[in-house]
């Protein structure tokens, strides 16, 4: 008797700092790759269906933050299982019913490749869906930051900008972004990676000639960024 | 595709591509004119190359002739 062997499914997951997998992949908007995002921050997300109640406010929330995300560089790209006559019917339908437009391209994955590339099923949640998943990519193509949300919980908005926010800030101003960190707010310098460093960071000369920084220790000092 | 469609015909942004590719253009330059995002524009010239209704030329893209609008 034989016996069919299913697809293995990939369980790894991109790493972050390394270049983000590539696609070339059917979208609302046409075929489109990772390459052509190239100059750009993206912002690629998955949920899990058409048609399915905390998407469909995670969409509104999306297209609400669309146009913040433009003047941060940054481009959005969604991405299902469904194919890409269920995306389009379900995004009129969005518009239809909420008045909300959908600005950005999604995905339609039906084979699951981009989705098996970058880790977003999770066969203990769902056979068929892709988890809520985020991951900002960055003008380069490398992997910047992802997170994972359950089917069950609709996705923080806020907290996308805020990351982006942060990477971009990070990058201009070699600094790191401490917790609840918000547009305005100081912004941790690198740390000491010597004993000398660490001295000099410690030392009432340093203190004297930094002011405005906020020193709890030598190994966090917060500075405000110029305006 | 967003460009050409199955049967052959040009959408509003792959007529708008080709007009702005009268004279030839980066595919920066495209977006400028268009006003349509960069990826987009990238997606929508390989469609135009393929078809061939545009050539590259370099870093600069033009569309190969006027029966094309």
């Amino acid at each position: 008797m034989t016996t069919v062997e299913e697809a293995p499914v990939a369980r790894g997951l991109p790493r972050l700092g390394e270049p983000a997998p590539d696609f070339e992949a059917v979208t609302t908007q046409g075929t489109v790759r990772l390459t052509d995002f190239r100059g750009s921050w993206l912002v690629l997300f998955s949920h899990p269906a058409d048609f399915t109640p905390v998407c469909t406010t995670e969409f509104i929330g999306f297209a609400g933050i669309y146009q913040k995300l433009q003047e941060r560089h940054t481009e959005l790209l969604g991405l299902s299982v469904d194919s890409v006559y269920s995306h389009i019917a379900w995004l009129r339908n969005i518009e239809d019913k909420t008045g909300t437009h959908i600005p950005f391209p999604v995905i339609a994955d039906l084979d699951k490749k981009v989705a098996t590339a970058y880790g977003m099923l999770m066969p203990g949640e769902s056979k068929t869906e892709a988890s809520r998943c985020v991951f900002v990519i960055d003008p380069e193509g490398v992997l910047r930051a992802m997170i994972y949300y359950p089917l069950t919980t609709g996705r923080n908005m806020d907290e996308i900008l805020r990351l982006v926010d942060a990477l971009q800030v990070a990058d201009k101003n070699k600094v790191a972004t401490p917790a609840n960190w918000r547009p305005g707010d100081k912004v941790i310098i690198p740390t000491p990676n010597t004993v000398e460093l660490a001295a000099e960071r410690s030392s009432q000369d340093f203190i004297k000639k930094t002011e405005g920084y906020d020193s709890v220790d030598w190994y966090l000092t917060k500075k405000s960024l110029a305006p | 595709m967003a460009c050409i469609s199955a049967d052959g015909t040009l959408s509003a942004s792959g007529r708008a591509m080709l007009v702005a590719l009268e004279r030839p253009a980066t595919e920066e330059e495209v977006a400028g004119v268009t006003r349509l995002p960069l990826f987009r524009v990238r997606s929508g010239l390989r469609e135009l190359v393929a078809a061939g209704l545009v050539s590259q030329q370099g870093g600069r893209f033009v569309a190969t002739g006027p029966q094309s609008l």
